[in-house]
């Protein structure tokens, strides 16, 4: 090739795509018929796995194994505290068993005996076995989320025909029966992930990883990561009533701007977990319906570092308490969307449930006197972590909770953590002034408070709160739990809110919510304690 | 040719086993522990250990760099926690997409900018010269994802002309057969044109928001680099031997302004490829940029250091063929060497 040779062919090239680029944009039209019957729902983010048991699955991959994949139990519904069905915490319905019958040393499942996988094997007992065997044994979160119902062992899953399964029980407890129908016991086709095990991954992982081996009401049959995962129907679920939509495709969409842009325009159906702002201005949309739920038992708070001084004085956590500008944070960072825990009237009496909200409000004078009081009327100074992952909240909030300590003399510094960063400093336990949030599936007080208040120092218990008096009360309330002792139980909830008022090692905010926004034709959301999409109950008409 | 090329290919050895070590070190240096971020919200000191453990993370770190050195000489790069797929998937599938549109969004410009350099460099002074200043000066300093979000408000909001930003095709749509992994080049192979015209209009807003971004040093080095060769001897010389404008400024001016014009051409290529995050994360484009930014938020390694090795050697390979057009541009460079 000589210099004008190639000179010319360049600018051949470059004529030819100037006349593709100049070529009037059609757009095409997707079928009519295949839009009706697609569900389209766009997220910031989707999953890195489609098993729950992965290692390093994400959040969103909760909801590829929740609507993939049955469970033996599954939740009742219930109305909700904002009028959405919520699920029951205390009534289970059966998925792919057909009968439970609980007893005192273990607890007895019937399998449904038509229900089949995927690939059209029936579900047996053995793959009950299997799966929930794999759940304990696979280390890391799955197994440490099965431990908290006393589920640890394989031996306590017995296969008695081909079609009962049961579970014997390790000690009485009242989680046991409740941490069966989260969801990470999900049941898998044992023979289809057996064939595709190595030496190195006993338990099928990879496999399970990139493909959906379960009986549930969808499968994944396309998946891009962080572009799409498409789901089609399972025409052949015998788990419950057969969904309404064949086809869910799930979209990320990192602009949240554009994912409004979608919705406003018609062309998703569902935008999961929008900012507040966004809800706030979108409300006087007549096209579209938005639900915010309050997370169960999830609660962002501000915790202190109890081991060291100056937070190691009741006086100055207390002072903190009444420094906090409660409604501010509710009114210009939340919008008003999150449920408020602070500023419980003086008159009310603890309840034996949680979350429930204290009594501390603004108070700066008598801030002042407690300070005063513990020695520190000169104030100090200290610093205030937060998560940048959730900077959209956390970072407001820090700025007028640093505005309002500077008030009594508490001077502020913030430290902002990039969120790959968050949980190896939360573990290290040094930060003496930090706001996080905490929440389980498993919605029970006692169940909260032993991770986040026992003297066991769980790394929830961010502050390193100890004190004999509150773990009592803890042991006390599982073991009443346990054997059923309804008086004792209610004494010892009660008396472990009001120790974790009094002290204040940490101090609640508010509930955060979920937020979806959907079209108009898009009914019968439902909000479950992992909070994300169940598609088998959603109606598009 | 042949001899330049291996001589050329010998010098960039240093270069790629620097980025091997240097992506190695740098991904361990940065701040955040991996294992606690894929442990999850709920896991104990004990489930940290047991994720370490898997991850291989819990090894010493020369023992961690002969296994990464000798998985990579089997073009093994390992796999990325964050989507859980090999990360050489990840980038055979993402590449393309970036590619494609970084070379729309550079011919976009390139057919803007040189015209406008040209001409500004020949009317000097002018309406059109003031003209190019303001508009190259406008598209460098408006941020991609602005001018990106604002070009989706007025031509998918507001006009409803464009369709949905959902990345590189229409949500019903199918792509084409993967034979390049241009999309647009794919969908002609396969004759297709109901795809190419539904992948070319994707492709037009976040085309034209990097075309914005681009057109500045492309405009200005055209106009620096003509006007610099339009008072060379020659082009006098030319002019006065009564050769019409047009074939001075096209045959002779422009030609031997080109060099610098394809050097910088180069180098906006390879930085908008790494760079154009922005527009990838605005028009939910699944490309390179965003792929490595939201593993490096993640501390997840392996795709940190596939993007940096990927695109080390995409430099090298487009600045040897840059180094090999300039002796077809001008017969003069091969003679230095």
């Amino acid at each position: 090739m000589d210099r004008r040779q190639f000179i010319k062919t360049a600018g051949a090239t470059a004529a030819v795509s100037a006349t593709g680029v100049a070529a009037p944009a059609v757009f095409t039209s997707a079928s009519a018929q295949s839009r009706a019957e697609t569900l389209l729902i766009v997220s910031e983010s989707g999953p890195n796995n489609l098993d729950v048991l992965g290692v390093g699955r994400n959040v969103p991959g909760y909801e590829a194994s929740w609507n993939c994949y049955d469970r033996l139990i599954s939740h009742e519904m219930k109305d909700g505290p904002t009028g959405v069905p919520y699920y029951d915490r205390d009534k289970f319905k059966p998925e792919l068993a057909e009968d439970m019958n609980v007893g005192k040393n273990s607890a007895t499942f019937k399998l449904r005996k038509d229900a089949t996988f995927h690939d059209g094997t029936p579900v047996l007992a053995k793959d009950v076995k299997w799966s929930l065997d794999r759940s304990v044994s696979v280390g890391g979160f799955p197994t440490f989320q099965m431990r908290a119902g006393s589920l640890e062992k394989p031996e306590q899953f017995v296969v008695v025909d081909d079609h009962t399964v049961r579970v014997d029980f390790l000690r009485p407890d009242r989680l046991t029966i409740p941490d069966l129908a989260v969801i990470v016991p999900c049941i898998m086709n044992s023979e289809l992930v057996k064939k595709n095990t190595t030496a190195a991954d006993p338990w099928g992982l990879d496999y399970t990883k990139q493909n959906t081996a379960g009986s549930g009401a969808y499968r994944v049959t396309k998946w891009t990561p962080g572009t799409e995962v498409v789901f089609e129907r399972n025409e052949q679920w015998k788990g419950g009533a057969m969904p309404k939509i064949p086809r869910v495709i799930w979209r990320m969409v990192p602009s949240g701007g554009n994912r409004r842009a979608l919705l406003e325009r018609g062309d998703a159906d569902i935008s999961y977990d929008l900012p507040s702002k966004d809800i706030g201005e979108l409300k006087s949309n007549p096209k579209l319906t938005l639900v915010s739920t309050p997370y169960s038992n999830g609660i962002q708070y501000i915790g202190m570092n109890v081991t060291r001084p100056p937070f190691n004085n009741p006086k100055v956590r207390q002072a903190v308490a009444y420094a906090l500008p409660y409604q501010k944070i509710m009114d210009a960072v939340l919008f008003g969307l999150a449920k408020p825990m602070f500023g419980a009237p003086a008159s009310a009496k603890t309840e034996a449930i949680w979350p429930q909200a204290h009594k501390y409000n603004i108070d700066l004078d008598k801030a002042r006197a407690l300070m005063a009081e513990a020695g520190q009327s000169a104030g100090f100074e200290t610093t205030l972590s937060f998560d940048l992952g959730f900077a959209g909240v956390n970072e407001p909030l820090c700025v007028l909770v640093q505005e309002s300590l500077a008030q009594i003399g508490i001077k502020v510094t913030i430290n902002k953590i990039p969120g790959a960063n968050w949980r190896t400093e939360l573990n290290k336990k040094e930060m003496p002034l930090f706001t996080n949030i905490f929440s389980g599936w498993l919605d029970y007080p006692e169940y909260f408070f032993f991770w986040t208040y026992d003297g066991a120092n769980s790394v929830f218990n961010t502050m390193s709160y100890q004190n004999a008096t509150m773990d009592k009360f803890i042991a006390d309330a599982r073991a009443s739990a346990a054997a059923g002792d309804t008086p004792l139980y209610d004494t010892s909830v009660k008396g472990f809110v009001d120790l974790a008022f009094a002290d204040v090692p940490r101090i609640p905010l508010f509930q955060p919510y979920v937020k979806v926004a959907m079209q108009k034709n898009i009914t019968a959301y439902q909000y479950w304690f992992h909070r994300r999409l169940d598609y088998r109950a959603l109606v598009k008409s | 040719m042949l001899k330049v090329l291996l001589s050329r290919l010998l010098t960039t050895s240093p270069a790629l086993i620097g980025v091997v070590v240097v992506s190695f070190l740098l991904t361990r240096v940065l701040p955040g522990d991996t294992a606690a971020y894929f442990a999850g919200p709920a896991a104990t000191p004990q489930a940290i250990e047991e994720v370490r453990k898997q991850l291989g993370l819990d090894k010493p770190m020369p023992e961690q760099f002969t296994r990464y050195v000798r998985d990579l000489s089997h073009g093994n790069l390992s796999s990325s926690l964050t989507t859980g797929q090999p990360v050489l998937a990840d980038l055979e599938a993402r590449l393309p997409a970036s590619a494609e549109l970084t070379l729309f969004g550079l011919i976009l410009s390139l057919m803007i900018a040189i015209p406008l350099g040209i001409i500004a460099a020949v009317k000097q002074g002018s309406f059109i010269d003031h003209a190019c200043r303001a508009v190259t000066t406008a598209g460098v300093s408006l941020p991609v994802f602005f001018t990106g979000l604002l070009l989706v408000y007025v031509f998918y909001f507001i006009l409803q002309i464009s369709p949905a930003p959902l990345g590189r095709l229409d949500v019903f749509a199918s792509a084409p057969n993967n034979v390049t992994g241009f999309y647009l080049i794919d969908s002609l192979i396969a004759r297709d044109m109901q795809t190419f015209r539904a992948c070319l209009s994707q492709l037009l807003l976040p085309g034209i928001t990097l075309a914005i971004f681009s057109l500045a040093p492309i405009a200005r080095i055209t106009r620096a680099s003509m006007l610099a060769v339009m008072s060379m001897d020659f082009v006098r010389t030319a002019r006065a031997s009564g050769l019409n404008g047009r074939t001075i400024i096209m045959v002779y001016a422009f030609r031997n302004a080109m060099l610098p014009v394809v050097t910088t051409l180069g180098m906006v290529f390879s930085f908008l490829l790494g760079a154009n995050v922005l527009v990838e994360k605005v028009f939910a484009w699944p490309g390179v940029g965003s792929y490595a930014v939201e593993a490096l938020i993640a501390s997840d390694f392996a795709p940190v250091q596939g993007f940096v090795l990927a695109m080390a050697i995409l430099y090298i390979a487009l600045n040897l063929i840059i180094d090999l057009s300039y002796r077809l541009i001008d017969p003069r460079m091969g003679m230095a060497s």
